[in-house]
């Protein structure tokens, strides 16, 4: 929501709310100096890229200067529409001679506030990009530009038979998933961006062009050199901007089977996932929804789940490997105590199993008409997820907090969906300490703060206390080295260094 | 009744592809465009696999009707689980005049050659919008006709088709064999898997030509021009109502 409000008197968190709107307040009420410097960038951007590949309107730049999290919409000074890797480098260049931030984006679905130009400058507005380039059928792999969503590219993979299953919630750029070391349901069994992107193409703060991997380079293993690749995927544009990925495609499965689970407690549902993926069953999605959840889902899509812990499941392979995986899955479950396994091998039954876990988020939002949800995103190892759930619900339950839990258990990753209201400043703050502590029980689990939804701007904090200070100096060692100038998104990930 | 199904799948545009007319506005751009099925052949195609799931027919056969591309549309088809193909060969100057008349003449000639009991077709290509293959199929068969089917059920030796209508639904039962052509909620195409796809390398594909058939091609249409829509123009702010009335007055739409 905003820097840290911790034991602060009702006065003072109005003044940092005070303070950080002011901060946002880009060129209107900042200094002239830079406004000045802005005007003489202008028609350089335009004749880099024409006459409507640039936007001032308010509207636009307001657009571009929020996503879909919590944070204040922070707009940038200017947005730029580029058409291609040239037109990136060469704005580059102009921005880092008159030392303007730059901040990628994609196509603002992230969680974290990573978009929010916290310093005004340039928003480079990737979405004219989008193209998919250099599909390569028998050698599993694609290259796309950051206009290309991942439903998109899977669309105009249909026909091939292959597909990319990297899915978080949103439609979000591939290139955008890259930044963030993006993850979804599938990611237990085929793992998140950063097993899945094999090249880069990056420009950097002052517009040089770079490929991660060598141009054109795909092959499916390499020990060539420092792994700069996944150097860039989860730097959340703080290092360069990616304009092509290169990712690693899978073949649709013969077979996808669901099925549904409930357990009478958390502890149960989760020894199943551990029991589970023990015995070795490739499972593709194992999610888990607590009964909170589980109740929200009922309700706002009319359903009857029993209100109780549940797991949602699915498997791929073949006919007969996926028969056996549901039969052996089945026995463990029921071994722990689970009842009402129910199974579907259809597109639709399979749909409407999953139905209950898709609209998650808006049957949490609809338990509080009128309020903000708000996810946390932490991860520990498998063996300590029963505890943590545990603790954290008890938690929940004594700071009266509404915040169903849905995960991917598989991953030992799990989101409570905290529900707000956006007027209440006194449930806000409890929100956020809240997040805190839980943040802060996952670190203590040998865990991270997030998963999937990086650092962004509210967990720079913690990002300190996860890696530690020795490797905090490291980061900053390589972004001084990279972006010496503090041009690319500045303020998201690393904190600002002490004066 | 043979227990077989014709389905007709159409080789177009790729549905995401930005469009573009060529120079002299003759046609448009297709040269090194993404092509891919046609979108309601592939609920057509789906509907028809469905149906053999539900072992309510044996065999289900995709026709296309172009150049060597077409064999590609013909292959999706039998990766989502068609069982053999027919690919009737239509190539230059017959292929960019091939419309509804000459492919309906091909099915109707095809539907008698393979003793279909059904033949569903999408309703309309996305290129061209027709939206007449199915009927004129049916005419020409003289067999009942189920178009806009959001739903296809068996009813003894009847088809119930559950037709997209303006004011809503129409329920229809026609005897078979009849021409169904496929809406856009009748169901939701399966993705080819990859296992899928290589079993259909293996799967038959005939070699057809027009003439064979006893088709004549020659098409009774010519296109004259092909234009772009007319840009979007900018918008007008005015300050009072009798601004906009007058602005209004003298555009003549008042």
């Amino acid at each position: 929501m905003k820097i840290t409000m911790l034991g602060l008197t009702p006065s003072r968190q109005l003044l940092s709310h005070w303070r950080c709107l002011q901060q946002c307040r880009s060129f209107r009420t900042e200094n002239t100096a830079r406004s000045a410097a802005l005007d003489s960038v202008l028609s350089a951007f335009r004749s880099i890229c024409g006459e409507d590949g640039i936007s001032l309107g308010e509207a636009v730049r307001e657009q571009h200067g929020k996503d879909e999290s919590v944070h204040r919409c922070c707009p940038p000074d200017v947005v730029v529409f580029p058409h291609c890797v040239e037109e990136v480098s060469a704005l580059a260049k102009v921005c880092h001679n008159h030392h303007l931030p730059i901040i990628p984006f994609g196509t603002g679905t992230g969680l974290e506030g990573g978009v929010g130009a916290l310093k005004g400058g340039v928003c480079f507005s990737l979405r004219n990009m989008d193209q998919v380039l250099d599909l390569h059928q028998e050698d599993f792999d694609v290259t796309v530009e950051p206009g290309v969503t991942r439903k998109a590219l899977n669309a105009y993979l249909r026909e091939t038979g292959l597909w990319f299953p990297v899915d978080p919630g949103a439609d979000a750029s591939l290139c955008g998933m890259a930044a963030t070391s993006a993850s979804g349901t599938n990611a237990v069994r085929y793992g998140t961006m950063r097993e899945n992107v094999l090249n880069l193409e990056v420009v950097l703060a002052d517009g040089t062009i770079i490929h991660t991997a060598g141009k054109g380079r795909r092959p499916r293993k390499t020990s060539a050199g420092y792994n700069l690749t996944n150097l860039f995927v989860g730097s959340e544009g703080t290092l360069g901007i990616i304009t092509k990925s290169t990712l690693r495609l899978y073949g649709i499965p013969e077979a996808m089977v669901s099925a549904v689970c409930s357990f009478p407690s958390v502890q149960a549902a989760v020894d199943s996932t551990v029991q589970v993926l023990q015995a070795g069953v490739p499972i593709a999605r194992i999610e888990f929804l607590d009964e909170v959840m589980i109740d929200a889902c009922n309700r706002f899509s009319s359903l009857s789940y029993p209100v109780t812990p549940t797991l949602f499941l699915e498997f791929h392979g073949s006919e007969r490997s996926v028969e056996e995986q549901v039969n052996l899955t089945e026995d463990i479950t029921q071994s722990n105590g689970g009842s009402d396994f129910q199974w579907a091998r259809d597109a639709e039954t399979r749909n409407s199993l999953w139905k209950a876990r898709h609209d998650a988020w808006y049957a949490a939002l609809a338990l509080r008409p009128g309020c903000k949800a708000y996810s946390t995103d932490v991860c520990v190892p498998l063996s300590r997820l029963p505890q943590i759930i545990v603790e954290t619900k008890e938690d929940l339950m004594e700071n009266r907090l509404t915040g169903p839990i849905a995960g991917h258990v598989g991953d030992g990753n799990f989101h409570c969906l905290m529900v707000v209201d956006p007027s209440d400043p006194e449930e806000q703050h409890r929100v956020h300490l809240f997040t805190e502590r839980l943040a802060r029980r996952a670190l203590a689990m040998d865990g991270t703060c997030t998963g999937e939804h990086g650092v962004g701007l509210g967990k720079r904090a913690l990002l300190c206390e996860e890696v530690g200070h020795t490797a905090i100096n490291v980061m900053q060692g390589l972004k001084d080295a990279l972006d010496p100038k503090n041009l690319m998104n500045p303020g998201k990930v690393l904190q600002p260094r002490e004066p | 009744m043979s227990g077989r199904v014709l389905v007709g799948v159409k080789r177009v545009i790729d549905y995401a592809v930005k469009i573009r007319v060529k120079p002299d506005n003759s046609s448009v751009v297709t040269d090194g465009v993404k092509h891919s099925m046609n979108p309601f052949c592939e609920i057509a195609v789906e509907e028809a696999v469905k149906l053999k799931e539900k072992k309510l027919i044996k065999e289900v056969v995709a026709v296309s009707c172009g150049p060597q591309q077409a064999q590609e549309t013909i292959r999706t088809a039998l990766a989502m689980g068609a069982d053999r193909g027919i690919h009737v060969e239509v190539t230059g100057k017959d292929y960019e005049t091939l419309g509804p008349l000459q492919v309906s003449k091909i099915m109707a000639a095809l539907a008698k050659k393979e003793d279909a009991q059904l033949v569903i077709l999408g309703k309309q290509a996305i290129d061209d919008d027709c939206n007449q293959t199915g009927q004129m199929t049916a005419a020409l068969l003289d067999w009942p006709q189920g178009t806009f089917a959001s739903e296809v059920s068996f009813d003894g030796d009847k088809i119930k088709v559950v037709r997209e209508i303006d004011g809503g639904l129409e329920t229809i039962k026609i005897k078979t064999p009849a021409v169904v052509t496929a809406d856009l909620r009748l169901n939701t195409p399966r993705y080819a898997t990859l296992p899928n796809i290589m079993k259909a390398k293996k799967k038959k594909i005939a070699n057809v030509k027009p003439a064979d058939l006893g088709v004549d091609l020659t098409s009774r249409l010519e296109v004259v021009r092909v234009d772009e829509p007319p840009q979007r123009q900018a918008g007008v702010k005015v300050e009072t109502v009798d601004d906009l009335v007058g602005k209004l007055k003298e555009a003549g739409t008042v």
